[in-house]
């Protein structure tokens, strides 16, 4: 395996967050609402995650290091972890697990509908992110892949219909999705420049 | 209905009163009775007052405030077997988006609010207008303690003794005139002290406005506020004046208000403007109408805790429906809602 301590460093700082978020919450740390802090945290992290696994590839060509390219397909997992513990916190400190309000919910409310979707979509990469899948799937994998683009319109609309008063965070984070996702018109990606010479390295 | 006024010789500290204060009422008893002994000093008197619950910040209360409270109806209005929310969750997690969106940027950020001196304009449909200094404004109120449920759109609750008077009132004060249809209220707008003024993403167009049908402010549980919890109103809950509107969403309890007006059309509210579809000029508690992006069904009973989400079902007229459902006979909730 190649960077092994690079690796683990990024599992750590993936996983240290929620983490202490729980030990805040325990804490009483979070204020008298902790389970709607969390819910609103581990969305946002989810987003955050998501732009991080797509600034992998750009910063590979910038940069020339394998490395990036390395510790994508954990990153995307980890994206996948927070968007379930979202879920469930959702679950558990919004509906107070009333299952019969979320059907409610679900055939309602489009920025459910659209968060459902957008895991829904994260869920087939996380399960088809294995070497097995890669190979059986063959061409079809990559398109199938592709999904995280539209994950990410899924994303920031689910963001953009909680926004109540004032778009500023919302609008920092559109910002840099939108450029992310020009980057990957081919014309574009091909005129990403490399800062220091090293040896190519292909990218997927 | 939950709601009852009590006879003065009604005493019902338990119903409302922290369960490690009430166990401790002998050390509280014996501070009121030094308060007491020096009650001569209106001053004082206020540091003693903010002891009647657990962990209050005593505050800096203004001289006018300071007087007021000796003549004070203490819990003119409870509310039963309800746990009134704790102080610092009361005062820490809070909308008022003049200081930001986030719960927490209110008390960070609100104590660059000036409250004294502070000037309250009526005007409009009245037979006497003014510009009044607060502590004039205030003359003729006898502060009366009100505990309610506060109900926010967002789906949360708390319950929170406040102190103020009924805005009945000011109206028998003020004379609106036979064209007065609806009294409407502005919050102060400085953007030098009010950062989310500043920002260049808000929807909101500011000063944020708020308004009442003549006959809902009419009514008895409708008042203003100067206080909470025995003390004034700290700056995040909208000091040194704000409206209090028990059976409405939170967001029609218009804060720090500057300026009342008597106006014979409805006015446009904030939240209309920034969407009508979502925010009606009523706001009355509905559990059978949801806002559109989340059910109004059910909140949450803010302290929650991990293990505990406290989530109950909302109540019509947030449980205020005998005193206030009569208002509103003949008219289409779902539509005005």
């Amino acid at each position: 395996m190649k960077f092994p301590l690079w690796r683990l460093a990024v599992f750590v700082a993936a996983a240290i967050w929620p983490l202490y978020w729980l030990y805040e919450a325990w804490s009483f740390a979070l204020g008298p609402d902790p389970g709607k802090v969390l819910v609103d945290r581990l969305g946002l992290g989810t987003l955050i995650l998501l732009l991080i696994t797509l600034c992998m590839t750009p910063l590979q060509k910038l940069t020339g290091w394998s490395g990036w390219i390395v510790v994508r397909r954990q990153i995307g997992l980890w994206c996948f972890a927070y968007v379930m513990m979202h879920l469930c916190a959702y679950l558990f400190f919004v509906l107070g697990l009333d299952w019969s309000q979320l059907g409610v919910e679900l055939s309602k409310r489009p920025y459910i509908i659209v968060g459902s979707l957008g895991a829904l979509c994260l869920l087939a990469l996380a399960v088809t992110s294995n070497r097995f899948s890669q190979r059986r799937m063959g061409a079809s994998w990559k398109k199938l892949h592709r999904l995280v683009y539209v994950v990410v319109g899924l994303g920031l609309l689910h963001m953009l219909w909680i926004v109540r008063a004032d778009l500023k965070e919302w609008s920092v984070y559109a910002v840099i999705g939108g450029c992310l996702l020009l980057m990957r018109i081919p014309a574009v990606m091909r005129r990403i420049p490399r800062l220091y010479k090293k040896k190519s390295v292909s990218a997927i | 209905m939950l709601i009852k006024l009590p006879k003065t010789s009604d005493c019902k500290e338990s119903d409302v009163t922290p369960e490690s204060i009430y166990l401790s009422r002998r050390a509280v008893l014996g501070s009121s009775l030094a308060g007491l002994a020096v009650s001569a000093l209106p001053r004082w008197a206020n540091a003693n007052d903010a002891s009647r619950y657990a962990d209050v910040d005593p505050g800096k209360a203004p001289g006018w405030f300071a007087d007021k409270l000796a003549q004070t109806k203490w819990q003119a209005v409870t509310v039963e077997g309800e746990a009134i929310t704790p102080f610092k969750d009361a005062t820490h997690y809070n909308n008022f988006y003049e200081f930001g969106t986030d719960k927490g940027d209110p008390a960070q950020n609100a104590g660059a609010l000036k409250t004294e001196p502070w000037t309250v304009v009526v005007d409009g449909e009245v037979g006497k207008p003014g510009r009044y200094a607060l502590e004039d404004f205030m003359k003729p109120y006898q502060l009366e303690e009100r505990i309610y449920r506060l109900r926010c759109v967002e789906a949360w609750s708390m319950v929170i003794p406040w102190m103020g008077f009924p805005i009945s009132a000011l109206l028998k004060q003020v004379e609106p005139t036979s064209k007065a249809k609806f009294i409407r209220f502005e919050t102060l707008q400085d953007p030098k002290v009010m950062p989310g003024q500043r920002s260049g993403f808000a929807l909101i167009d500011w000063p944020y406005v708020e308004g009442l049908r003549l006959d809902e402010a009419m009514n008895p549980l409708a008042i203003l506020a100067v206080g909470m919890y025995g003390r004034e109103l700290p700056n995040q809950n909208g000091a040194p004046l704000r409206l209090v509107v028990p059976w409405k969403y939170g967001f029609k309890s218009v804060k720090s208000i500057v300026r009342i007006s008597l106006v014979e059309d409805q006015p446009k509210t904030t939240w209309q403007s920034i969407a009508a579809n979502e925010y009606g000029f009523y706001a009355n508690v509905n559990p059978q109408v949801d806002h559109p992006r989340w059910t109004q069904a059910r909140e949450r009973r803010l302290p929650s805790s991990l293990f505990s989400p406290n989530v109950r079902d909302t109540q019509m007229f947030n449980g205020y429906a005998d005193e206030v459902a009569s208002l509103y006979t003949g008219l289409d909730l779902r539509k005005n809602y």
